[in-house]
Parts: structure tokens; C-alpha cells; sequence
């Protein structure tokens, strides 16, 4: 298994996490303003280790399928596999 | 509409399968303390309640708790893999076995299946809010009770990242319950049902 592959599906993970908490937290408190830069901030890096992500080892959205020779979508592992 | 996302919420890695195990905590996927009746509770929930801040926190809570039960499936998928007929009948997996092989399905530790009653969608956002409290604090004393009985630290980890989010989703229902009863009318606290009877919201 590819060690770089794994870093970076964890850093994924990490930032993409750090929005879902954020997001409930917004829910309840819509106007906390450090939450909302902290939200704006993570946003920014999800996209950055998202599209990382998705050039070296394929996509994570469908929507993000790149136009190849083959649908790369249904071609590297699931996520319930433990590859990653 | 919702869209897949090609990864789990949080890491799952089992090296060591273990039927025992897995039949236990396939109870979180379709037990009556569940992931997946956590998300048909809160997403079943959420049409009828007048607050759209409600609404918007069980859409996103009900759609976190299924990346939750794509996290127990994983689990119980990767504990069950490669299994020898030996393991199966050794391992006290055998009766799910008949029915399923290895293949998911909902059922709670002691093979009863998933079923809707696990769950309520009142029409009452204040008797809907305090089940969902409850609901949280179940499935954490389901999580507490996995952790007693297991010491792999591959199935520790991702079992303890979901206790920890029952905790955090509690204190975020809380949070909502407090400001529906802010906006309720201080005469007729208890006696309103915001959801039927809208004029007597206090606005």
C-alpha cells in the first residue's frame, strides 16, 4: 500500500472533519464570528488537499471524474476496503 | 439530494478478523441504538419542524450518522473478511452466517432485526428533540459497552471516534432544544405543539 496515498487521504480526512464539527456548531451559534473564520480558513485548505488528493490517485466526488482512456470512478478500491 | 464522498469520515484498518466482535458491534449498524436508525430518526424529523435552524441541524447530524454507519459497516465488513469455515463456527458467527454469509445487514447484536420502532418522528419538536437526547446518550452507553469488551486498538480507535461524536451531537441538540423553548409562549409552555398549532408560537 502506497504511504503517501495514506498521509494524504488522512489529511483529508483531518481538515475535511474539522469542517463537519464546525458545521454543527454554526448550526446552534450562526453569528459566532471566530467560527465562521475558522470555517471560511478550513474551507480553503479542504479544497488545496481535495484537488492534491483527486490528481494523484483518483477521485473522491464523482463530479470530479476526470476525463480519461477509462471511468476512473469505479476503479481504485472502496473506502470500507482498508486501503487507505 | 446527497452525493458520495469516496472515503470514510474516520480511518477504519483491521488487520485481525474477528466474527465474535463483528456480530457485536453490528448492533450499531442496525440495532435499536444504531447509526442507521440515527439517521432515519433525524432525517425523518426534520420536514415538519417550523425552526430552519432545526432543520438544518438534524439534515447535517442525520447525514453525518450515515458516514457513521458506513464507519461500523467497515468495521464489521473488514472483521469478517477472509474468514475459514472453522473461524465461522468457532467464532460464533455461524447463525449469521446461514442467513448472510458475510454480506451487511441490519440487525442488532442479538440477530433481531432493524426495524422503524427503534425510532420516532412525533410531529412535535420539543417531544422529537428530547428523543433525539435520548437517542445520543444510548448509543454512547452502546459505544461504552463495545469499549468494555474489546482491546484491539484498530477497533478501538474508530469506536471511540464515534462515542465521541454522540456526545458532541447531544450537546448540539441541547443546544437547539434551548432555542425552541425561547421561542415558545411562556403561558402555554408545554400544552404547544409548534409544528400544529403555529399561531400560538410566540414569534
Amino acid at each position: 500500500m502506497n504511504q503517501d496515498k495514506c498521509d494524504s487521504m488522512k489529511n483529508l480526512q483531518a481538515v475535511s472533519f474539522v469542517l463537519d464539527d464546525l458545521r454543527l456548531f454554526l448550526d446552534t451559534h450562526p453569528f459566532e464570528q471566530e467560527a465562521l473564520a475558522a470555517y471560511e480558513s478550513f474551507k480553503k485548505q479542504r479544497t488545496q488537499v481535495l484537488e492534491e488528493y483527486e490528481k494523484n490517485f483518483g477521485p473522491i466526488l464523482s463530479y470530479c471524474v476526470n476525463e480519461e482512456n477509462q471511468w476512473t470512478w469505479v476503479d481504485s478500491p472502496w473506502p470500507w476496503e482498508g486501503e487507505v | 439530494m446527497w452525493t458520495y464522498e469516496r472515503r470514510l469520515q474516520f480511518p477504519v484498518k483491521i488487520t485481525n478478523p474477528n466474527p465474535k466482535m463483528a456480530q457485536l458491534i453490528i448492533s450499531q449498524f442496525g440495532g435499536p441504538d444504531g447509526e442507521l436508525a440515527a439517521s432515519m430518526r433525524y432525517l425523518s424529523q426534520r420536514y415538519s419542524v417550523p425552526y430552519k435552524e432545526v432543520a438544518g441541524l438534524l439534515t447535517d447530524i442525520g447525514t453525518e450518522e450515515l458516514a457513521h454507519m458506513e464507519i461500523i459497516s467497515a468495521i464489521v465488513y473488514q472483521l469478517t473478511k477472509n474468514l475459514s469455515l472453522e473461524e465461522i463456527k468457532t467464532g460464533g458467527f455461524d447463525a449469521y452466517y446461514i442467513d448472510h454469509t458475510t454480506a451487511l445487514w441490519p440487525q442488532a447484536a442479538g440477530g433481531i432485526p432493524f426495524n422503524a420502532c427503534f425510532f420516532q418522528s412525533k410531529g412535535d419538536v420539543l417531544t422529537d428533540l428530547h428523543e433525539d437526547l435520548a437517542a445520543e446518550q444510548k448509543a454512547r452507553t452502546t459505544y461504552d459497552n463495545i469499549l468494555r469488551l474489546i482491546t484491539d486498538p484498530e477497533i478501538v480507535d474508530p469506536i471511540c471516534f464515534l462515542r465521541e461524536r454522540e456526545l458532541v451531537h447531544f450537546q448540539r441538540f441541547g443546544e437547539a432544544l434551548v432555542r425552541v423553548q425561547e421561542r415558545l409562549d411562556s403561558k402555554n409552555f408545554y400544552a404547544v405543539n409548534t409544528e400544529l398549532d403555529k399561531p400560538l408560537m410566540k414569534q
